[in-house]
C-alpha cells in the first residue's frame, strides 16, 4: 500500500502522537502532488493526489457500490468467523474427544493459503457465497486458536476454588457437565475475553483481505461489483486513477475496521486488562 | 494415638502417591482441634501444600483416612476457606464481586449478598475499596481480599497456603496480627503452611514440623495461645526461645534432603 494510514483519531494524551503522523503524512501527499507536476508524470502512470480524490468524487456512485459489496462481504464473513470460531471453541474446551478430532482440520483450512481455495469454491459455489465463504475461511481461525488459548488461560488456584466452592456433590456426568457450564460462564469466559479481542483484530483484517483475493479470483470470471473487482477492472483499462480511488477506499475500509475493534478492545478492557492501559493503537 | 473426640479433622496414616510416581506423603498423621492455630513448617517440597489440597477434598489420598469427627455428611467443602500463596483474583471483577465468588457459585444473588461482603471486607479493612478492580490494589490489599473472599462464607476452617511468602515484611507483619485478631472474632480454626519460622513462631498454636519428602510429621511445638499478641511479643525471650526451638527441629530435617 503506497498511501499511508493517517493518524488515529481518537488517541488522549500528548497532542504530538496525532498531530506528528497527519504532518508526515500531508508532506507526503504534497511531494507527490509535486513531483507529478513538476515531472509531467502522464495519468496513467501515476495519478496525482488531486486526480484521485477528483476520480473519487466524480466515480462516486459506481465506487460506492462497490465499497458497499466489498463491505457487506468482510462484515458477513467476520461475523460468521467469530460465530463460528467461538462455537467451535467453546465446544472444543468442553471435550477434549471433539479438540482432537476437530482441531487439526481447522489447521488444515489455515495453512492452506485462500487464493488457492478461492478457485475451487467458485466453481462449486455460486460467486458471492463463494466470496463469503472466502472472507469466513481466513478469518475463522484466528477467532478459533485466539478464543481456545483465552478459555485454556484461566488460573489454575481460580479453578481449584472453583471446584472447593462451586462443584457439585454428585459426581454423576450430567453434574459435571453442569460444573463446566458454570466455570465456562463464570471464569473461562471473561478469562478469555482479551485473547478473543486480539482474535477479531487479526480477523478483522484478514477478512477483508480474504474478500479481496477471492474478488479478485472472480473478477476475471466475470460479473461481480467489489472493489477488488474495480482494481482488476481499471487495470486492464488502464484506469490508473480509478484504480487508485479504489485502493484509497480499500485502505480507508482496513483503517476503519481496525479503529472500530482497537475501540470495542478499548472500551470491554479498559477497567481490568494491561494491554488497555498502554495506548497501543 | 486416640481420635481426640474434639478434633474437627484427624487425618490418619495418610500417604499420598502422585500419579508420576513421586510420594509425597507416607504415614502422616495430624490432628485439628477446633480453635487452633496449626502451622505447617517443613523443607520445601515436603507436601505441606498437599496436606491442605487433601484436607479440602481437593485431592484424594492414596491410602489412609481424612475423617471429620463432629460433623455428619461428606461434603465439607462449604465449612472450608482457601487462601492459595496467590491471591489469585479474578482481574475482571471488582473487590466485591470478587469476594461474592463464592457465594454466588453457592447460588446466592448479588443482592442477598450485599451484607455479607461488605462485612467481610470490613472484617479486612477494605469497605473503601469495595469498588477497586485488583489491577488497582497493592500486594496487600490484593492478599486482604483474597482472604476476604475465603471468610465470606464464614467457614469454621481457614486453610492458608504460604499466604504471605509474597508480600514485604511491614505488609506480612501487619496482616499477621490481622490474622490473629479475625481469629479471635470468628473463632474459626486456621492450618496454616509456612516456610518462616518466624512466621509459625509468632502466629501459631501448634507448630507441626515435617520431615522432607515424604513427608510426615516428626514433631509438634506447642506455641503461644490463639488470640491477639501483645506488642513486644516480637522482641520477646519466649518468642526467640520459640524460634530458636523451631529452627533446631528444622534443621536436622534438612541434612536428610541433602547430604
Amino acid at each position: 500500500m503506497t498511501a499511508a494510514a493517517p493518524g488515529p483519531t481518537r488517541r488522549q494524551g500528548d497532542p504530538l502522537k496525532i498531530v506528528l503522523p497527519l504532518v508526515v503524512f500531508a508532506a507526503a501527499i504534497a511531494a507527490w502532488e509535486a513531483v507529478v507536476r513538476i515531472e509531467g508524470i502522464p495519468p496513467y502512470i501515476l495519478p496525482a493526489p488531486s486526480l484521485i480524490a477528483r476520480t473519487l468524487v466524480t466515480d462516486w456512485p459506481l465506487l460506492s457500490a462497490s465499497l458497499l459489496t466489498t463491505l457487506e462481504t468482510t462484515i458477513t464473513g467476520l461475523v460468521l468467523a467469530v460465530c463460528g470460531g467461538v462455537l467451535l471453541a467453546v465446544l472444543l474446551s468442553l471435550s477434549k474427544v471433539v479438540e482432537y478430532s476437530l482441531y487439526p482440520f481447522a489447521v488444515v483450512l489455515q495453512v492452506t493459503p485462500v487464493i488457492a481455495v478461492a478457485p475451487l469454491l467458485l466453481i462449486y459455489m455460486p460467486q458471492d457465497v463463494a466470496v463469503l465463504a472466502c472472507a469466513w475461511l481466513v478469518a475463522f481461525f484466528p477467532v478459533l486458536s485466539n478464543t481456545m488459548l483465552g478459555l485454556q488461560s484461566v488460573d489454575r488456584n481460580l479453578m481449584e476454588l472453583f471446584e472447593l466452592y462451586g462443584a457439585p456433590a454428585s459426581r454423576s456426568a450430567a453434574a459435571r457437565f453442569g460444573a463446566r457450564l458454570k466455570a465456562l460462564w463464570y471464569l473461562r469466559r471473561p478469562a478469555a475475553l482479551p485473547a478473543f479481542l486480539a482474535g477479531l483484530r487479526i480477523a478483522g483484517g484478514l477478512s477483508l483481505i480474504g474478500a479481496v483475493v477471492a474478488e479478485m479470483a472472480a473478477g476475471s470470471a466475470g460479473a461481480g461489483s467489489g472493489l477488488a473487482y474495480r482494481i482488476i477492472e481499471s487495470q486492464y483499462r488502464l484506469n490508473i486513477p480509478r484504480l487508485f480511488a479504489a485502493l484509497v477506499l480499500l485502505a480507508l475500509t482496513g483503517i476503519g475496521l481496525f479503529l472500530i475493534l482497537a475501540w470495542l478492545n478499548h472500551i470491554l478492557l479498559r477497567r481490568w486488562h494491561e494491554s488497555a492501559l498502554a495506548p497501543d493503537i | 494415638m486416640t481420635q481426640l473426640p474434639s478434633a474437627l479433622v484427624s487425618l490418619r496414616d495418610v500417604t499420598k502417591v502422585f500419579p508420576n510416581g513421586v510420594t509425597a506423603l507416607a504415614g502422616f498423621d495430624l490432628d485439628i482441634v477446633a480453635g487452633e492455630f496449626v502451622s505447617l513448617l517443613g523443607p520445601s517440597g515436603c507436601g505441606k501444600s498437599t496436606v491442605l489440597r487433601l484436607i479440602a477434598g481437593l485431592a484424594q489420598p492414596t491410602e489412609g483416612s481424612i475423617a471429620w469427627p463432629g460433623s455428619t455428611g461428606d461434603d465439607h467443602r462449604g465449612e472450608i476457606g482457601f487462601v492459595f500463596q496467590d491471591p489469585t483474583l479474578m482481574p475482571w471483577s471488582s473487590t466485591a464481586d470478587n469476594v461474592w465468588l463464592p457465594l454466588r457459585l453457592r447460588g446466592v444473588s448479588r443482592r442477598d449478598a450485599r451484607d455479607r461482603i461488605a462485612e467481610s471486607l470490613a472484617l479486612v479493612g477494605l469497605s473503601d475499596f469495595a469498588k477497586a478492580y485488583p489491577r488497582e490494589l497493592s500486594g496487600g490489599m490484593r492478599m486482604r481480599v483474597s482472604i476476604a473472599r475465603a471468610l465470606s462464607l464464614r467457614p469454621r476452617l481457614l486453610l492458608m497456603d504460604e499466604p504471605f511468602a509474597a508480600l514485604d515484611e511491614i505488609a506480612r507483619f501487619r496482616l499477621n496480627d490481622d490474622l490473629l485478631r479475625l481469629q479471635a472474632e470468628l473463632r474459626c480454626t486456621i492450618v496454616f503452611v509456612t516456610h518462616s519460622v518466624y512466621e509459625s513462631a509468632y502466629l501459631s498454636s501448634r507448630i507441626a514440623i515435617m520431615s522432607g519428602r515424604p513427608g510426615r510429621i516428626v514433631a509438634e511445638i506447642r506455641g503461644e495461645r490463639p488470640g491477639e499478641r501483645p506488642k513486644d511479643f516480637r522482641t520477646s525471650a519466649r518468642f526467640a526461645e520459640l524460634s530458636g526451638r523451631i529452627s533446631q527441629i528444622l534443621l536436622q530435617q534438612t541434612p536428610e534432603e541433602r547430604p
